[in-house]
């Protein structure tokens, strides 16, 4: 799930640029689960707005904002929504971006939150980073605990100096990520993973931007590896 | 290339007690009172460590601040963090850094940028410090990390940092011999206050590894209020009560300070390599300590 927060108000009228004019679009998915993007804030918004002088011509939720056929379709169905002078999008960063891929040319598609990044669901509204998309999964060294993710440095070879009783020096809070993984490695009698000395990491698989393309989807047995 | 051991390197490997201290480099280009402090300590210590944006605070770098002590006659530690460079610009200063004539190095992983001056910041660490190490003997061993041949390699006194305090310590003593099969040649370790606890740490290594140098780390109390400061603000650095009831109970906190770091490098030179001194803003104090000790 990504997790999003909303921008300050301010900076979204400012980003309005005077069109008086907005439809705005919500996303059922991870948005209306960080409470970011469903219905409640859609109407919020769109209070907001109208208080702020705006003309807010409708609002809709869309199952999933970043899958682009949905998208087209509520185009399609929403004549306000194609009409309208501006387009504000209450969904992650993939989620503008396949508006303002679906919206006339000349319609300014502008975000009303920021994207935080790929969460793990603990329980409902608990969220945590546990993943961040590198492009080379080193979590089967690792006991599960990514180190590029959870500690701050991104660090591949153990705790830095700054570890103060198991916690995180920069993350006071948290406990230190490398700490974690010695405890799981050394649970799991699998020290010799942390003994090992890692290489430097290959950051060209997450070099953006990346599309894939399946051929023949229904067929496709998914990305071979490299 | 066959280049001159340097003076840091000569000592240690000739057996003798070697005291290093730090130096912070300015913000800003003016370098008379950076300068003038080396040029105090220079008498007193071996080779001046320069640090690297420390506490990733923004200052004169410390490459070029480095060859300036060269330029003066003071033998220089170059320090290197992995924070504000990647793979390409780690590599090319430190062929720079020897081109210039610099031969010690020490490796260091570098504070967030979060408790700095530039919170904005991106943390680079393309490599970490075990990586910065293997990278510096890559280049010592004349290729590059994609391993091309270099027209002229390096040949860097490898020093790197560990922390004989660090709870839990197994995790920590890993790294160590890990920075050690990359490459480490000597080691400066961060603050020690607990002198048994060093000594153990210090016999289990020596007899393990009895080619790498140790310099204990001394970090000079300047107030009762500073070791307090430290206990909550620094990370990995823990001064027991007794030092900071000590400091209180003195007329003049910053002697009673010098005094116990003066305690603290008697002790090392009954059986280790050395004491890696530092005295943030108080360089001055580090010739006291030296003399006293």
């Amino acid at each position: 799930m990504i997790i999003t927060k909303k921008k300050n108000i301010d900076d979204v009228v400012e980003s309005l640029d005077n069109r008086k004019d907005v439809y705005l679009i919500g996303c059922g998915s991870c948005a209306e689960q960080c409470k970011t993007g469903g219905e409640t804030e859609i109407k919020e918004m769109a209070r907001t707005l109208t208080e702020r002088g705006f003309n807010v011509r409708g609002g809709s939720v869309i199952d999933e904002t970043c899958y682009r056929q949905l998208v087209l379709k509520e185009f399609r169905k929403e004549k306000d929504l194609k009409d309208s002078e501006s387009i504000l999008v209450l969904a992650c960063g993939a989620g503008v971006k396949t508006v303002s891929e679906a919206a006339p040319e000349k319609t300014p598609v502008l975000a009303a939150l920021d994207s935080l990044f790929l969460a793990s669901v603990e329980r409902y509204g608990r969220f945590f980073e546990g993943c961040s998309l590198c492009g080379e999964c080193l979590l089967s060294d690792t006991a599960g605990i990514c180190p590029h993710t959870e500690c701050p440095k991104g660090l591949l070879n153990g705790p830095c100096g700054g570890v103060a009783d198991g916690m995180c020096e920069v993350n006071t809070e948290n406990p230190c990520a490398w700490v974690m993984i010695y405890k799981k490695l050394k649970a799991q009698d699998r020290l010799y993973l942390l003994k090992k000395v890692r290489p430097l990491k290959d950051h060209s698989g997450a070099n953006g931007p990346q599309s894939v393309l399946l051929r023949n989807p229904k067929k496709s047995t998914g990305l071979e590896p490299r | 290339m066959k280049t001159e051991k340097s003076k840091l390197q000569s000592e240690l490997t000739a057996g003798r007690f070697v005291v290093t201290a730090e130096i912070c480099p300015p913000r800003g280009t003016d370098t008379s009172v950076f300068l003038e402090k080396a040029r105090l300590l220079s008498g007193s210590i071996v080779a001046a460590n320069v640090t690297d944006n420390q506490r990733a605070v923004m200052r004169l770098s410390s490459l070029a601040c480095s060859v300036l002590l060269l330029q003066a006659g003071i033998e220089p530690v170059f320090q290197m963090t992995c924070r504000d460079r990647n793979r390409l610009g780690i590599q090319s200063d430190l062929l720079g850094a020897w081109a210039l004539g610099l031969k010690n190095i020490l490796a260091l992983s570098g504070d967030d940028v979060s408790a700095g001056d530039h919170r904005g910041a991106k943390s680079v660490f393309d490599l970490d410090s075990v990586q910065l190490v293997h990278t510096i003997s890559t280049l010592n061993n004349g290729r590059n990390l994609n391993g091309k041949e270099l027209r002229g390699g390096t040949g860097f006194y490898t020093g790197a940092v560990v922390a004989p305090e660090a709870e839990p310590w197994e995790p920590e003593e890993i790294k160590f011999e890990k920075k050690i099969a990359v490459g480490a040649k000597f080691f400066q370790t961060q603050a020690i206050y607990d002198m048994e606890r060093f000594k153990r740490f210090f016999d289990k290594a020596s007899a393990s590894f009895p080619e790498v140098k140790i310099l204990g780390g001394i970090l000079l109390l300047k107030s009762a209020k500073m070791a307090e400061f430290l206990n909550k603000n620094v990370p990995g650095v823990t001064v027991p009560g007794h030092y900071i009831d000590e400091l209180n109970a003195a007329p003049d906190q910053l002697q009673k300070g010098i005094e116990i770091a003066s305690r603290q490098v008697r002790e090392l030179k009954k059986y280790c390599h050395g004491a890696h001194i530092m005295a943030i803003g108080q360089e001055r104090s580090v010739i006291p300590i030296i003399e006293g000790a």
